[in-house]
């Protein structure tokens, strides 16, 4: 396909610009050559052009309104259209940030609302909505713990994450000046607890868990997790990305844990939109309350107002107050299904996440052969050790059967690793289709694995030369 | 409402596959003292139409201005229709990150025209997928100048957007560095004077913004010839992206980094987010810039295609290691803006000349108040600060006839009493212009 620019024709515009209704100035003379540009390299296309340009592109594209997508760790659910259309209302669209509070009451009593509702779903004492992803709700975690101790006069350098972990948790503790200790997983799945008291000293500030694991697997000794790191004065963080698990069964909070993030592009059914805008919330415990970014809203009366009052605040973590507009969506899944609602959809993902791994685990090794919850690991090892066929194959086979692959070579502790994640969104239909396919691809790799290891052949392209891509990058088009 | 198609029949079907007699089995795991009956505090749950309506009720405890004049680091400027038909597509938004490359060519390729315009916007090389937003690309950017040359200080000038300054010390102070602020000059310039003398050889980067926080435009050449004699590097901010569309851009002047915020490119006001951090910089630091990237490489049969490259960089790899910690962006927010630049191609100059022509004209008609007085005197693109008797009274008087005024300086900038901060885009009339003279006399 073209790209725009080779579309171009000097002359044409896909949208005009109102005639002024005020005098026109010189602005060489008003502004000085000095500061204007001399060209301006856009595209030129019509807008018929510039319609079908996008809407081709859009079909060279897969979204989870196309088909299964059983993304592990991403909990890729169907997305309610009805959030769509609330999210559009004017009344939550057009308001700027700076307006006075009583033009804007709707929206700070939302988001008084959905902190509400996030700390009953999770049993934490308070919410922040400020960050704008999982990884900045992360960074603002860590960056209340470092606080916690600061205030404490304490000095800890460590951070504890499992070797399961995803990579967004040692980035994000580097990124706040912590040295990352690796935990051992043990061969049930989850924390070694010899190797965690091991590590667990006064210069651990905390310990990131995500529970249920990456695995996919819950936290047998989570109460005794919690108490070696709480013995020593240290906090537990929670990387909730994995919250589908657990809505109306158990609550982070109960479990002892200090912080958590969440993501609402996960768990709160909001769209991925290609990799953004997402939206990640920090609850914390009542120890932790006051570092909360500012600023943050404060109820009198009926009267909804932001406040930065907060003397021991972490500060602001990003412009404004958050992703408000994927917020709406997500207060509006809430609102829609109820705490019945919540737990169903837990229920149903954790129902839908064994049935695939009874179906697939004649034919995929499964490393943990233990109830998982809303998602399972399998291993490629077998198709590799019988003809070569890798776990990259497998899922570029997939694709020719008309499925988004599952997460691969994810977690790093799981060798050729494939984690699916259905959703509760998906009928035992879509599973089983899905299943046959992924048998008859087991089948393919025994039986004619060029076949595999040549796919996809359905697509607009072939498999496409990363290394190429890394070796001579190309991410700005330069005129031939 | 509930969206698991799951019937009785299912559920048993699957239940007896699996090997478990009711639902509650699945969750042995969880010790029994922890086990939750009922989650709290959630009202009951509603039907599609009553969802519609207690949102829209809530949607009508707002109120929409009849116009607004401020803008202060969000800007109210006109969506054409073809944005939204194309964000709205579900084989883009219903899309994840386009890891696996041959079922996600068209967010790739609209990205890597993304990332071509906005380096082309910016004067500079490469342009990455999208931060957050405005604030955290120039603290990202900055952060990168400290690891990168292992310099402890950062000169800010105070003529950054406040927030932003704030979430720049929010993370400086996370890891050990300082910022030292920087103040403006009677022109309402950074005081190149003082920028001179706080350089020394322990900075790792200037940060400057263009058009500044009082809508003032920088002399991005001496500022980054001053950092640069000291051995620091230039990132230069934007909050309006449209004035990328009659500016000079920084990259073409010197800047290492080019960041800012791009909600004014097809993204709605939307209280304050989602927004788009736009990050572009030098080709030289390719390799060690934060964010996704897409580029452009060749199938098995030589067909152009593209992938999300240089991912050694990032959080998924590299781990403790990233460049950054990102991992989900504004991607669906720079589609937008991608469509929006398509649309506009070169009248996007048009337009900011618009926004020029609209700004003077609301300038001139304040000043023709009693008291009211220009504070700076370089040239300003679309928002300028002026000061009268009572900023207070003037925003109140607006507020009763649902007008929203100009931002009030004093909290930010306390030596600024009594002064606003005001914004005309091409969403303003001559007619609103008008009276709103006519309301504050």
């Amino acid at each position: 396909m073209e790209l725009i620019f080779e579309i171009s024709k000097p002359g044409r515009s896909a949208t005009d610009i109102s005639k002024s209704d005020v005098p026109v100035i010189n602005i060489d003379d008003a502004i000085g050559k000095k500061y204007l540009r001399n060209e301006l390299d856009l595209p030129e296309v019509a807008e018929i052009d510039l319609i079908r340009h996008y809407t081709n592109l859009s079909r060279r594209n897969f979204g989870v309104d196309l088909g299964f997508y059983p993304l592990g760790s991403c909990t890729m659910k169907y997305n309610p259209k009805v959030n769509e259309n609330v999210a559009a209302l004017p009344g939550f669209t057009g308001l700027h940030p700076y307006v006075d509070a009583d033009f804007a009451q709707g929206n700070l009593q939302l988001i008084y609302e959905m902190q509400k509702y996030l700390c009953g779903i999770f049993g934490m004492a308070e919410f922040t909505l400020q960050p704008a992803a999982g990884a900045h709700g992360e960074l603002t975690g860590v960056m209340m713990i470092k606080k916690y101790f600061e205030k404490k006069g304490l000095k800890r350098r460590v951070i504890l994450i499992p070797d399961a972990a995803h990579g967004t948790n040692p980035a994000s503790s580097a990124l706040c000046g912590f040295e990352v200790m690796e935990l051992r997983s043990n061969s049930e799945g989850g924390v070694d607890i010899e190797h965690l008291k091991s590590l667990m000293t006064e210069d651990v500030a905390a310990l990131m868990l995500t529970n249920p694991n990456t695995l996919g697997l819950f936290e047998r000794n989570i109460e005794q997790v919690a108490q070696i790191i709480h013995d020593q004065g240290g906090l537990l963080y929670g990387d909730g990305a994995n919250a589908n698990a657990f809505m109306g069964k158990t609550r982070p909070g109960d479990l002892g844990f200090d912080v958590i993030q969440l993501n609402l592009h996960k768990t709160f059914s909001t769209p991925h939109g290609g990799g953004g805008p997402g939206s990640g919330p920090v609850g914390v415990s009542k120890a932790l309350m006051d570092f909360l970014p500012v600023p943050r809203i404060v109820k009198t009366g009926d009267n909804y107002s932001w406040s930065e009052k907060f003397p021991d605040t972490i500060g602001r973590v990003r412009s404004f107050y958050g992703n408000f507009n994927v917020i709406v969506k997500a207060y509006t899944y809430i609102r829609s299904l109820g705490a019945e609602g919540l737990k169903r959809a837990t229920e149903m993902a954790v129902l839908n996440a064994n049935y695939v791994k009874e179906r697939l685990k004649p034919y995929y090794d499964l490393p943990y052969d233990r109830g998982c919850m809303h998602e399972c690991v399998f291993s490629g090892k077998r198709q590799v050790a019988e003809n070569g066929v890798h776990t990259t194959d497998i899922a570029k086979r997939l694709i020719d059967y008309g499925y988004h692959p599952p997460t691969i070579y994810f977690p790093l502790i799981v060798p050729e690793a494939m984690m699916v994640e259905p959703t509760e969104t998906e009928s035992k239909e879509t599973l089983d289709t899905f299943c046959e396919a992924m048998i008859a691809i087991a089948r393919e790799a025994k039986e004619n694995p060029d076949g595999v290891k040549n796919a996809p052949q359905t697509t607009p392209v072939t498999r496409l030369d990363e290394v190429l891509a890394a070796r001579k990058p190309d991410v700005c088009w330069k005129k031939p | 409402m509930d969206y698991c198609p799951h019937t009785q029949d299912d559920i048993k079907q699957m239940q007896a596959a699996i090997g478990v007699a009711g639902i509650d089995e699945l969750f042995a795991d969880i010790p029994q003292k922890f086990r939750l009956k009922q989650i709290p505090d959630i009202p009951s749950a509603l039907s599609e139409q009553e969802t519609v309506s207690v949102m829209s009720d809530l949607a009508r405890k707002n109120r929409l201005p009849r116009f607004s004049m401020t803008g202060a680091g969000a800007y109210h400027h006109f969506i054409p229709a073809v944005v939204g038909h194309i964000v709205g597509r579900t084989e883009f938004y219903s899309a994840y990150t386009p890891y696996q490359a041959e079922i996600s060519q068209g967010l790739l390729q609209a990205i890597y025209e993304y990332q071509t315009m906005i380096a082309r916007l910016t004067g500079t090389e490469i342009a990455n997928a999208s931060m957050y937003d405005g604030a955290s690309a120039m603290t990202e950017a900055a952060i990168l100048c400290a690891k990168m040359s292992g310099k402890t200080k950062i000169i800010a000038a105070r003529s950054v957007h406040p927030e932003y300054r704030q979430v720049l010390q929010t993370y400086c102070r996370a890891n050990g560095y300082t910022v030292v602020e920087l103040a403006y000059d009677p022109s309402g310039q950074i005081d190149l004077n003082a920028l001179q003398n706080e350089l020394d050889d322990q900075v790792a980067a200037v940060l400057v913004q263009s058009p500044n926080f009082f809508g003032i435009i920088e002399d991005i050449s001496s500022v980054a010839d001053a950092a640069h004699k000291k051995g620091a590097l230039l990132v230069a901010g934007f909050t309006d992206s449209t004035s990328l569309g009659i500016l000079r851009p920084a990259g073409a002047a010197g800047a290492d980094f080019v960041v800012g915020e791009g909600q004014s490119f097809g993204n709605p006001l939307n209280y304050g987010g989602p927004y788009l951090g736009i990050f572009a910089a030098r080709e030289k630091f390719m390799r060690r810039i934060p964010g996704r990237l897409v580029g452009a490489t060749e199938d098995k049969l030589g067909r152009r295609g593209f992938v999300l490259t240089l991912q050694t960089r990032e959080q998924h790899i590299r781990r403790e290691k990233a460049t950054s910690n990102i991992c989900s962006n504004e991607a669906l927010c720079a589609l937008a803006a991608g469509v929006y630049l398509a649309a506009l191609g070169k009248n996007l100059r048009k337009l900011a000349e618009l926004n020029i022509y609209k700004t003077q004209y609301l300038k001139n008609k304040l000043l023709e108040l009693a008291g009211w007085r220009e504070v700076f005197s370089a040239p300003v693109y679309n928002e300028f600060v002026l000061s009268c008797p009572d900023a207070k009274k003037v925003n109140e008087k607006l507020k009763n006839v649902g007008i929203i005024g100009g931002y009030e300086l004093q909290k930010d900038y306390p030596e600024l009493k009594n002064s606003l901060l005001f914004c005309a885009t091409e969403m303003i009339s001559k007619n609103d212009m008008d009276i709103v003279t006519e309301i504050i006399k």
